[in-house]
């Protein structure tokens, strides 16, 4: 069982990895053409340095725009699940802003707060993943049956009592749902600001910097580790969704 | 006859729609004495949910008055336990946390021990004993039912509102159910009110049975059960209930409008 979780992932990886050498061998493909996984491990160990602290960039600038998403996200979550009004008003403004690609904001966020770099990476990342979280904490929250207030309700319960006793646990796998989807919207939003700012840092600048010495296995090699990131705090989340909401998860019978 | 602790007096009610005032409620009478078990039975829509909802306080009427125990009724009051046909247990916490839910709302005497005891002792009159610490998800229909009537009760409320609480039950279930109703009402006294579409469910667990006229409802008829207390399974297959049910049956085809008013009178 527990073989299984961890061995078969890794069989997984193990054959896309040996296919993509293959794709790349048979064709005969030049490094800048598409470079193969036995060239990127000489270009990891040659920044190995650079690849630590920049993934570290990254990564916590990734982490605080999601926290500050999350923050966010279940704020509006709430305003607009409880109240019609509020959600009538705000859904198209959330609907809108999420359509604009992010892309384009990153220049105008990058002259706005010229050389405030951190601050710069760490807002796009959590413009981009706010979205999904306040939109199911708001359904969460707006879909709770009546008959599950109305228990409480009837015993003079007030309303934050309501809000902490059912509906705020009741929400909590529609939440770490949004959170998955966030994470991985987050390290983009991280990395489009990481490539466009000149001399940035963090995995994204690392990026750029291959492009610009045409050092095509680095750029691979900073895909792999960006990838190989993102599946950490990807798994990050559903430990916690384990830990928090793992009532939701039926048992297989 | 002691005074009513549950005293409806000529209320009305009329819902805000989009098409203008939508009457539910227009003349509802209905008493019941402490210690009484009323059953409401009506044609779908006909506002027996608003009924529940007025007891329990949490709406007001637009006219007439809902007493409770001499008061009265403004907003809701703890005394007051609530089923209904869906058991809404919570999914994240065990059966016995589930029908301790209450105790943490109301205020109580009782130490954390005696609240669990509690919940340990109704949960084995319904038969759920060995099934506290399971999640609702691993449980029956009629077990999750079974739970929420614990729930509804932990708290000892004087009153006890049953929302169509084993409608969406199988029959064979549902008869265990109204048995183990009995069961509870013998151990744990309380004054009940039970909203059902079912005839057979009214006479056997109710000492009386209010039929609601179609929307707008007001009172259309009461019928004194002849059976008090507990009673058995077969007590439904005698004359006299046969009878009873029969004029039941009459009076909801008056309510829907499918039978004249004039014949009921003779």
């Amino acid at each position: 069982m527990s073989w299984q979780k961890v061995g078969v992932p890794i069989l997984a990886m193990a054959i896309f990895l040996v296919l993509w050498e293959l794709l790349v061998w048979a064709n005969g493909w030049p490094n800048y053409k598409m470079a193969s996984p036995s060239d990127l491990w000489p270009a990891f160990w040659k920044f190995k340095h650079l690849f630590v602290s920049m993934g570290w960039d990254t990564l916590w600038r990734t982490v605080v725009g999601l926290l500050l998403a999350v923050v966010v996200g279940v704020g509006l979550g709430m305003v607009m699940g409880f109240s019609r009004v509020m959600r009538d008003a705000l859904y198209p403004l959330l609907v809108g802003f999420n359509a604009i690609p992010k892309a384009t904001v990153v220049p105008i966020v990058a002259l706005m707060f010229v050389g405030a770099h951190d601050f710069n990476t760490v807002l796009i990342a959590f413009m981009i993943s706010f979205f999904p979280i306040a939109v199911s904490v708001s359904i969460g929250l707006s879909t709770l049956e009546p008959e599950y207030r109305d228990i409480l309700r009837s015993l003079g319960a007030s309303r934050v009592t309501i809000f902490w006793k059912i509906a705020l646990p009741k929400t909590l796998p529609e939440f770490f749902g949004a959170l998955k989807v966030a994470v991985t919207l987050a390290f983009i939003g991280t990395n489009l600001m990481e490539i466009v700012s000149p001399h940035g840092r963090g995995l994204g600048a690392l990026f750029d910097s291959g492009k610009t010495n045409s050092d095509y296995p680095l750029m691979f090699a900073v895909l792999i580790a960006l990838a190989f990131l993102g599946i950490v705090l990807y798994y990050v989340v559903v430990a916690l969704e384990k830990v928090f909401a793992g009532w939701a998860e039926r048992s297989p019978t | 006859m002691s005074e009513p602790l549950i005293e409806i007096k000529g209320v009305k009610h009329a819902y805000q729609t989009q098409a203008g005032p939508l009457p539910v409620l227009d003349g509802l009478d209905l008493s019941v004495p402490e210690g009484g078990f009323a059953a409401v039975v009506g044609p779908s829509g006909c506002g027996k949910s608003t009924l529940t909802r007025l007891v329990a306080g949490l709406m007001k009427p637009d006219q007439g008055e809902v007493w409770l125990h001499g008061q009265l009724v403004k907003g809701p009051k703890a005394t007051v336990g609530m089923a209904f046909q869906n058991p809404v247990l919570l999914e994240w916490r065990s059966i016995l946390k589930n029908v301790m839910l209450p105790l943490e709302i109301v205020p109580t005497k009782l130490s954390k021990r005696q609240q669990e005891d509690r919940a340990r002792k109704l949960l084995a009159l319904v038969g759920l004993e060995g099934f506290e610490d399971k999640r609702p998800s691993e449980l029956s229909g009629g077990m999750r039912q079974r739970a929420s009537l614990c729930r509804s009760l932990v708290h000892q409320p004087e009153v006890l509102i049953l929302d169509e609480p084993f409608g969406a039950l199988d029959a064979f279930t549902r008869e265990d159910l109204w048995q183990t109703m009995h069961r509870l009402k013998a151990e744990e006294p309380f004054t009940g009110v039970l909203i059902t579409h079912d005839l057979r469910e009214s006479i056997f667990l109710a000492d009386e049975v209010v039929v609601l006229s179609g929307r707008p409802a007001h009172t259309q008829y009461v019928m004194d059960v002849h059976l008090k207390g507990p009673r058995d399974l077969e007590h439904l297959y005698t004359p006299e209930s046969a009878e009873a049910l029969n004029i039941l049956r009459h009076q909801i085809q008056i309510a829907q409008g499918r039978a004249p008013v004039e014949e009921a009178a003779q």
